[in-house]
């Protein structure tokens, strides 16, 4: 039997309160160590598309203790079910709770029907990073996009998560694509 | 960037031309002459901070002529910003103050850069 770890005093870190949760990180601290995580990644992978797959597991870790931080902060709300309900607390409270802002806009997709996008114009983690040009499409964002991915999983809510760059015609922005696993889908059909 | 500004140099710590940028269409300078300037600058900082007779080396901090000025800035760590204007400019070093304050956000906190 393993016993939790103990400090010195005696108190094991399972007694301990959990912090109030209103303090925040300074941008340029966390933009320091996500820039050193994005180029620990680069040395260990061979294509954009395995730096992105290592960024978003890097990303789902987070997510899945940020649901369940969020969830136990916010005493008093019932968990979601619905899709449209879990991406609209997604895009709201743990958009809120990592970013300080909720994310720019939700949409589900016109061509197919377990398509859903989170629109997010400049997300906080691309704030100082330039994409050379043979690095192609990649978006850093694919963090956050393995953090909703990690969210979605341990809500129940099994899918797929990508980040993609939007080219408009003045500016770029980032989507979070999310597709729905088939069972999601059914189980959404029968509730109605 | 003000009219009157005419190019902007950043020198690494060892004397090397990281950066050009020019802001005005005539008197371009070839790139050859801008690293030999750089280098140049970057030697002669060095040599005129050991001169001063008394107080700490500081080195070049302005060079005031008939037809330019150029204005330096060394940050702690070395990089040397460095400004060419017409002469009447003034404020060049709050200026690049200001440059050095966006240098180390977009530069150092881009995992892409290569230093």
């Amino acid at each position: 039997l393993e016993m939790a770890a103990t400090n010195q005093k005696g108190k094991a870190i399972v007694d301990r309160p959990v912090p109030r949760g209103k303090s925040e990180v300074s941008l340029s601290a966390f933009c320091f160590l996500f820039s050193e995580m994005v180029q620990y990644y680069q040395t260990r992978v061979n294509t954009t598309q395995e730096l992105e797959k290592k960024l978003a597991g890097a990303g789902y870790g987070v997510g899945v203790r940020m649901l369940e931080l969020v969830c136990f902060r916010e005493k008093g709300s019932k968990r979601e079910t619905r899709i449209v309900g879990m991406l609209s607390y997604i895009k709201d409270h743990i958009w809120k709770a990592m970013f300080g802002k909720a994310a720019d806009a939700l949409e589900r997709s016109t061509e197919r029907e377990d398509e859903y996008m989170i629109h997010e114009k400049e997300p906080l983690v691309n704030t100082y990073v330039s994409v050379p040009k043979d690095f192609g499409h990649l978006n850093c964002a694919s963090f956050v996009a393995g953090a909703v991915h990690g969210i979605l999983d341990s809500a129940d809510f099994p899918a797929r998560v990508t980040a993609h760059t939007v080219q408009f015609t003045n500016e770029t922005r980032t989507t979070i694509l999310v597709k729905f696993s088939q069972e999601v889908m059914e189980r959404e059909r029968r509730l109605g | 960037m003000p009219q009157r500004c005419n190019t902007l140099f950043i020198v690494n710590k060892a004397g090397g031309l990281i950066y050009t940028r020019h802001f005005s269409k005539e008197n371009q300078l070839n790139v050859n002459d801008c690293l030999r300037l750089a280098s140049t600058f970057h030697s002669m900082h060095a040599i005129a901070g050991r001169l001063t007779p008394a107080g700490a080396p500081s080195g070049i901090e302005t060079v005031e002529a008939d037809t330019f000025r150029l204005q330096c800035f060394q940050t702690p760590t070395g990089i040397k910003f460095i400004m060419l204007a017409e002469p009447m400019v003034s404020n060049l070093d709050n200026l690049l103050r200001q440059i050095y304050s966006l240098y180390s956000d977009f530069v150092l906190k881009n995992p892409f850069y290569v230093s």
